[in-house]
Parts: C-alpha cells; structure tokens; sequence
C-alpha cells in the first residue's frame, strides 16, 4: 500500500450527498462559462467585459429584452420539463426537436385548414392536434424500445432529421402559400388561429402562463405523486424499482409520451405565436438545449424555470452580439456546449470530495481503519 | 457503358461509405473499453473544420489529415477527463460535446464558407486499377478509403489476436476485476477514448477534404450518428461495422442516384431514406436481446471509480 503511486488527484465517495453542492454546482458552472467565455472573446479579439456586457446585460436592460427572455425560454422550460422526467427514469429521449417539429407541423395544419373560422374552439383545436402529434412521434421510439428493445438515443435522433425533412417537405408543397412568391412558408395565421399576446408591443402569449401552470403541475407530480416516486426510483435504482414491481415498459412509454407531448406543445406554441405560419425552420435548436436546461434545473421543476431563463438569455445575448458587434451566431452554441460542460463537471461535487496529493490522507486513513 | 456505370456508382457507394466507417471503428474501440461517446457528431465537425483550415492555410491535406486527428482526439481528451477522471454521466458528456463540437466548428468555420480546396487525390493501383468494372470500383480511390479498411482491418487484429487487444476488451467486460489484476483502468480507457476521438476526426475531415472540399456549417449532417448506430448493428464487430457502412454507403448513393434521373419523388423523401434505414437497422439487430447482450460489452456506460 505504501509503495503504491497516489494520484495526483482524487476522488473521494461522500458518505452522503452533499446539499449545499446540489444547489451551489450550477451557480460555480455558471461562473466558470462566464470566464471561459471571457477567454473566448478574448482569442477571437473582442474585449471581454464589453462583449459580456453585450450577451448577458444588454439584450435584457429593457421591458422588450426582458419579454423576449419569456419569448425564448417558454419552449426550453417545457420541452426541458418533458425530457427531465425521462431523465430521471434513464430514458434518454433526445428527439425532442423532431417532436416540437411535427407538433408545428400537425398543430399548424389544423389551424391553416380551420384559418378561415372564427371561434374558441379553433385555438385548443390546434393545441391539442400539436400535443398529440408530438406524442405520436415520441411513441415511436417508446414502442421500439419497449418492444424491440431498440435504444431510444439513436431512434428519437434519427426521428428528428426525418421531421425537419417532411416539415421542409410540406411547406416547399401542399402547404406552400401560392402568393408567397415562391417562398417556401404557408398562409399566414389568422387571429382566429394565432395565441392572444398578454402584453401589448411584445410577443409574450398566453403560452407563457400556460407553462408557468405545467410547471406547478410537474412539481406537484414529481415531488408527490405515486408516479413521480417510482419514475425517481428507476433513475436511481433499477434493480430495486424491478423488485418493487414498477413495470418498466411503462415508465418508459409514460415518460417519452410526456416529453413528445410537451415539445408538440412548444411547437404549435411557437407557430402560433412569434412565428405564425409555417416555415422550413421552426426552432433554433430548442429541442436541443432543453437537454442543458434539464440538466442545468437539476431535473427539477422550479431549476428548470430558472435555468430556462438563464439558456435564453444565451439565444438573445448571441443575436445582441452578432448584431452589435458582429459576432457569429455560433457564439450561442459554444456558450451552451460550455455551460453543460462545467455544470457536469462540477456535479462531482456532489456525490465525491476532491483529494490532492498530500491533502486529507490522515483522515482518509483514519476512516477506512475505523471501517475495519 | 454498363461496366462504367456500375464501376462509378460502387466507387461513390465507397467514397459514401469511407467518414462513416472511420468514424464506427473509432467509436467501437472506444465502447470495447467500456466508454460509450456518443459525441461523434461533434468531433467530426471539429475534425472537419480543422482539416480544412489546415489544408487551405497550406498545411497540405495531408497536414490537414494529422490536424483532423488531433483536433477529434483534443475533443475526445475534454470528454475523457470529464467521464474517466470526474465520473461525469457518459450519455449527457457525450450529448455536450456534440453540441459543443458543433458551436465551436461553426464558430471555427466562419471564414472558410464558400472557399475550396483541392480535392484528396487519387492512388490508382498498378495494374489492378486497369481491371475492368472492379478497377474503377475498388482501385482507384484517394489514400483513406484504402487507409480506412487497413484500419479496419489493424483494429481486428489488435482487438481479437493481440495482448493489449484482450486487455482493451477486458476494460469493457469489467473494470473492477480489470483493476484488481493490476491493469490502469482509466488509462486504457483514456487511450481507446482518444482513438475514438482521432477516428472520428479523420471521418470529418473525409468528407471535408474528400468528399465534398469544402466547408459548411453542420455539413456531417447526423452521420455521426449514423456511425453510432453501426457500432450496435455490427454487433462490435469491426468487420460487421465496415460491412453496415457500405450497406448506409449504398443507401445514400442510391437516393441521390434516383433524384439524379429525374424520377418525380420529392428530394426530401429520398433524403429520409438514411435516417429510415438506421431506425430499421437497429430494431432488427437489437430485437435478438440475448444476442445483443452476448455482444456488447457488459461494463459498457458504467463509471469505474477505482479502489485503494
């Protein structure tokens, strides 16, 4: 043992989770992706503090700033709620972006077939044809791994590249408004058939209260129902979630069938709100960093609001310095991919201490022979 | 004509091919250690645009090759830091890299968007590139299509015939009993991580330098996906792997070949056709579960924090 090479550094189990990291770990990633981006702006020649200043203060200093953070961070913080349920029993669905794409889709053809009508019931019409939608998406996906035991990552992937093609697909045909002059995008929506704004001069929707309400829901469901234990325990305890007789094939269908439902919801939301008609693009890409708002909340409901906020601000400080200072767009990614990273890294914490050569062996010693 | 014909369209099915295999065996020597990556999309992307910027500031496309390499393999060291040596969840590590490698390529790739380079030149075999049908098909190719199969086949024999391979895919099998005969986990682990990032690099810069010289924005377009995929559906099989990428070579040779002729299916149906076929792929290989579970490695996604 003593001839034994230590490590330069070193991974401790913690007897138990440590809470303070649970909370503290996204606030340290969060402070060390402002330094990394720092370094960023720095090698690509921009001056830090005035590039910082334009991502992050800049694009909210205002109440238009402030409505287009709710703008961007309704679809992340309920796609992000969806997929954290998934999570949290290691269903992996990362398809969101194709489930929010065939929501717009089937969402958005019930409005363009009914956009000539007047009447309450249009609106729900069109929601409940988006959710639906994207629920039938993510069953795909659910049935092949509850039957064929087919991995629901690389299907609910490949899925989403098939969306955005029939989506590409409808809207350079049928679906293409023949006084578009050629462009590829549908009729415009009708007020009959877009989301009513709830703040007049920006484009924040009833669908922000909406999510605000899920989010409530998902809480109570997570933190009290039957169903939100046993999906806990799957995630955490597989062998024992089994022993207790959870039937797994049903939390997985539960949880894809969630997630697909609430990235159908995000997508009609989206077309029948800032965007309102269809077009080849619907999303920046929302499916996607939902994944790092799940991540970033903890898998929590309350996290996920917030975290929701902060990943939008990542949208809106990437087109404040691309129009401001003339950065690329890309600078967005880089700045989620970054976030994600540290907040990974940092997650360690958590459950493990950090020993360096020549730190804590006294103690580390003591323990195991007070084990032994 | 029919020769020429049929000559050219096993050739482009090869050419097709060549990214996704690189980019599977890479990833399959990563999975028989036991490390599942799935940021394949996202090495690509930065081995592509390495090798490219490379290439076109004169580095040559061989410099542009090596820069490809290095370039997935540094992406691949972030990744291997974070799941070996702080226990990070593989999946989510795996998913912030491709992200990651996708915003950082972009970013990269700005100021080489509409620009060209040389296109990978072409080593005709001696006399057998003047075959008929089977010269032009399988003799006449640029240096990695030829590299990528002696890859393949090295990765065979070092997995399946050699020491070291048997120790690699111990690693996969069980890292604690791995551990206690005396083998470094985490740096086994770390070197086929790497492997898999090098690979994956090289796939990108295939298609970069070779496949279509130029760059844009997302131009991997899911393959490395399509590369995950055929690591399960080869059963992680190095063979079975080069075999599933001609299979996806063809299918995607054969759709563009049918949007060529002029046949009235939309573009985007037949631009559907890969990402169909690996959904089908795959429920067909892992239907067989017992089949499955013989096959892959059985420590496979599991961190390995060592003991003592």
């Amino acid at each position: 043992m003593s001839h034994k090479k230590v490590p330069l550094l070193r991974l401790e189990p913690r007897a138990e989770t440590a809470r303070v990291m649970v909370y503290a770990a996204p606030l340290i990633a969060v402070v060390l992706t402002l330094i990394g981006g720092s370094v960023l702006f720095a090698l690509m020649g921009f001056a830090p503090h005035v590039a910082l200043y334009n991502f992050f203060i800049a694009p909210i200093s205002d109440t238009y700033g402030l409505s287009e953070l709710a703008v961007k961070a309704t679809p992340l913080v309920l796609i992000a709620i969806g997929l954290s349920l998934g999570f949290r029993a290691n269903v992996w669905n990362i398809g969101a972006e194709g489930q929010l794409t065939i929501g717009a889709l089937f969402g958005g053809m019930v409005a363009l077939a009914l956009n000539d009508l007047t009447g309450w019931y249009i609106l729900p019409l069109e929601i409940i044809a988006g959710v639906l939608a994207g629920m039938a998406w993510a069953a795909i996906p659910a049935f092949l791994r509850t039957r064929f035991n087919t991995n629901e990552i690389l299907v609910s992937l490949m899925l989403t590249y098939i969306a955005q093609l029939l989506l590409n697909l409808l809207v350079h045909g049928v679906l293409r408004d023949p006084a578009a002059l050629g462009f590829p995008q549908s009729k415009a929506f009708s007020d009959s058939t877009l989301l009513p704004t709830i703040l007049d001069g920006t484009r924040v929707t009833s669908s922000t209260i909406i999510t605000l309400l899920i989010v409530g829901i998902a809480w109570v469901v997570v933190a009290k129902s039957f169903v939100g234990f046993q999906i806990r325990v799957a995630g955490l305890a597989p062998a024992a979630a089994r022993y207790a007789g959870f039937r797994q094939p049903r939390l997985v269908w539960m949880t894809l069938l969630a997630g697909g439902g609430l990235a159908g919801l995000a997508g009609i939301f989206e077309v029948a709100g800032p965007i309102g008609q269809l077009q080849p693009t619907i999303s920046p890409g929302y499916g996607f960093t939902a994944i790092i708002v799940a991540f970033l909340g903890r898998l929590h409901p309350l996290g996920i609001l917030l975290a929701g906020l902060l990943v939008a601000l990542s949208y809106l400080g990437g087109e404040a310095v691309q129009i401001n200072m003339g950065m690329p767009l890309a600078v967005t990614g880089v700045f989620q991919g970054m976030l994600l990273f540290f907040l990974l890294a940092c997650d360690v914490l958590v459950s493990y201490r950090i020993r360096w050569r020549g730190t804590g062996q006294g103690a580390v010693t003591g323990a195991r022979a007070a084990k032994g | 004509m029919f020769l020429d014909t049929t000559g050219a369209i096993i050739a482009a099915t090869i050419i097709a091919a060549t990214p996704l295999l690189l980019a599977a065996i890479g990833e399959l020597v990563t999975e028989k250690s036991g490390v599942l990556n799935l940021g394949v999309e996202g090495m690509m992307l930065v081995g592509a645009v390495a090798g490219f910027a490379v290439d076109s500031a004169g580095g040559g496309a061989f410099g542009g090759l090596i820069a490809a390499m290095l370039a997935g393999a540094a992406m691949a060291a972030l990744f291997g830091f974070l799941t070996l040596f702080l226990l990070t969840n593989q999946v989510a590590t795996g998913l912030a890299l491709t992200m990651f490698g996708t915003g950082l390529s972009a970013l990269a790739g700005q100021g080489f968007v509409g620009t060209t380079v040389p296109r990978l030149g072409k080593i005709d075999i001696p006399l057998l590139s003047q075959i008929p049908l089977l010269g032009p098909a399988f003799f006449s190719h640029d240096a990695l299509v030829y590299g990528s199969v002696l890859i393949t086949a090295a990765v065979w024999y070092f997995l399946y015939r050699t020491r070291g391979g048997l120790i690699l895919r111990a690693m996969g099998e069980s890292a604690d009993v791995a551990h206690a005969i005396g083998y470094p986990v985490i740096g086994i682990r770390f070197a086929a991580v790497l492997f898999g990032g090098a690979m994956a690099g090289l796939g990108g810069a295939y298609l970069s330098l070779a496949y279509t010289p130029l760059w844009a924005e997302n131009m991997t377009a899911g393959r490395g996906w399509v590369a995950l995929a055929l690591v399960v559906f080869a059963t992680w099989r190095p063979w079975r792997a080069m075999l599933g990428a001609y299979i996806f070579g063809g299918v995607t040779i054969a759709q563009l070949h049918v949007q060529g002729m002029g046949v009235s299916i939309p573009p985007q149906l037949l631009s559907m056709l890969p990402y169909a076929a690996t959904i089908v792929v795959l429920v067909i290989i892992s239907r067989d579960a017992t089949r499955v579970k013989l096959n892959a490695p059985a420590a496979l996604g599991k961190p390995f924090l060592p003991t003592a």
